[in-house]
């Protein structure tokens, strides 16, 4: 089942400046992708797309075939969750466990239904324990995690993550690419960190200046060397894709 | 991150008084503050007795004396406003340590003093007791109108989001080489006031943007 259809999209900022010429992108349901691309080559403003905090200028979104246009707006939103870069950004109540409930209170959800939920959430992200704290106690890679759980908690159909490997540590990077592998939801990723583009996601797309250039397995994006310096996509020093073991296809 | 456990006011414990609800604390705390303003300045026995209920409850607390006591530093401006009083006003002189005052001035310093003192102390009492999260709730438990709440509410949780990029900047700063000492070194402070104050507002609208996607709904209570 396709979970999300971007047909034609195209996005002009107010100050006439344009970020997207007429984007094509489609992702089923179950599918992990890597949306890969440069600096200024319009990734948020797509991502902001997908759940009408932006509204194309022309082309169409659409979220397990329901148009994202004003009067769908609160279902979009349940329907794609997305976890933006900085998690200070996403977590701004007093404890994780009134953060996690945000989202879902605004569905309406409520009392036992709403407190199952919240633990349901954080136990996919394994911080069930820090449910009482305030998210500005914790690491930052548990903050990421419990910006995850907030998402997760209005169960979404699709999960976006901007740059989620960004700032951690090798073993929080780890710990999430486990958590996200664990999770039974199809996921799209914005990054720049490639080796993780490479670890999780079998497919990814390439947007660069605004429009789609490539899209197809990760393994071999990633080795097209001439896509990749066209694009100003470049492997971390010593690491060949064509030597990784990948766990799923890809 | 810098803030570690608790907030810096916060002082952890498990006393009655820790444990009351807030908005029975918020209350009892306001009613205090009241009382102490109405007193007249020279009703000292009365003065005297709402010292002795305040330090009754900071012993019950378990929160040490000194530090209520060093915290107190946030009444400075008061105290020097204070202490200038009787040299300004009008009305009968009298002598004190071979230094000719206002007698009224005294009074006025003595009153001003004695009810700042008091109001600060029982404040810093329940800062010391509550953790600011309780303190909004309580607020919230008292009607208090909800955009209000909402505000304090993000005022708590960015305080020391904001206060780490405050840190931060001026670390960047010193390992230039910037000191604040001289006077044409102020601008470059402005400067940083300023960048720091659009770093807020540009977060503030990234807050937004990651409420807008939770499905949040302007209007309606967070």
């Amino acid at each position: 089942m396709r979970v999300l259809d971007v047909a034609g999209l195209a996005h002009v900022y107010p100050d006439g400046h344009q970020a997207l010429y007429g984007v094509d992108l489609h992702v089923d349901s179950g599918e992990r992708v890597a949306l890969l691309g440069p600096n200024g080559a319009g990734k948020t403003t797509l991502v902001l797309h997908l759940n009408g905090i932006l509204l194309p200028a022309a082309g169409s979104v659409t979220v397990s075939g329901m148009p994202v246009t004003k009067p769908n707006l609160q279902e979009v939103r349940r329907r794609v969750g997305i976890v933006f870069q900085d998690p200070d950004d996403q977590l701004f109540m007093p404890t994780v466990r009134d953060d996690v409930a945000f989202g879902p209170r605004n569905l309406g959800v409520r009392g036992a239904e709403l407190d199952r939920r919240v633990l349901e959430a954080l136990d996919q992200v394994g911080m069930v324990e820090y449910v009482d704290r305030p998210p500005h106690h914790l690491s930052f890679g548990q903050r990421r995690r419990v910006a995850v759980a907030t998402v997760l908690a209005m169960r979404p159909e699709i999960l976006v993550l901007d740059e989620p490997s960004s700032n951690l540590d090798p073993a929080s990077r780890r710990e999430l690419a486990d958590i996200l592998r664990s999770l039974d939801v199809t996921v799209l990723m914005v990054t720049h960190d490639l080796p993780y583009a490479l670890e999780l996601c079998p497919r990814s797309v390439v947007l660069s200046g605004g429009v789609m250039v490539a899209d197809g397995p990760t393994r071999a994006l990633l080795t097209d060397e001439e896509l990749m310096r066209a694009h100003r996509l470049e492997l971390p020093f010593g690491f060949d894709p064509r030597n990784v073991p990948v766990p799923e296809g890809g | 991150m810098g803030a570690g456990h608790g907030h810096r006011l916060h002082y952890h414990g498990h006393s009655p008084v820790h444990r009351a609800e807030p908005h029975h604390k918020l209350l009892a705390l306001v009613g205090f503050v009241l009382l102490v303003v109405a007193t007249p300045g020279d009703a000292y026995p009365f003065f005297a007795g709402y010292l002795a209920v305040l330090a009754a409850v900071v012993a019950r607390s378990g929160v040490p004396p000194s530090y209520l006591l060093k915290r107190t530093v946030v009444e400075l401006p008061f105290v020097v406003f204070a202490l200038i009083v009787p040299f300004v006003s009008r009305g009968p002189q009298t002598e004190v340590w071979g230094v000719t005052v206002s007698e009224p001035g005294l009074v006025a310093a003595g009153a001003l003093l004695m009810k700042g003192t008091l109001g600060v102390l029982a404040s810093l009492l329940l800062a010391a007791t509550t953790e600011p999260h309780d303190v909004v709730r309580g607020l919230e438990r008292l009607r208090m109108p909800a955009p209000l709440v909402q505000i304090l509410s993000f005022m708590v949780r960015y305080l020391d989001v904001v206060g780490d990029e405050m840190g931060r900047m001026r670390t960047a700063l010193a390992s230039r080489g910037f000191t604040a000492r001289n006077p044409r070194h102020w601008p470059v402070i402005a400067r940083s006031a300023g960048a720091l104050f659009i770093r807020s507002y540009e977060r503030g609208e990234r807050v937004h943007l990651a409420m807008l996607s939770r499905g949040h709904a302007p209007g309606e209570r967070a």
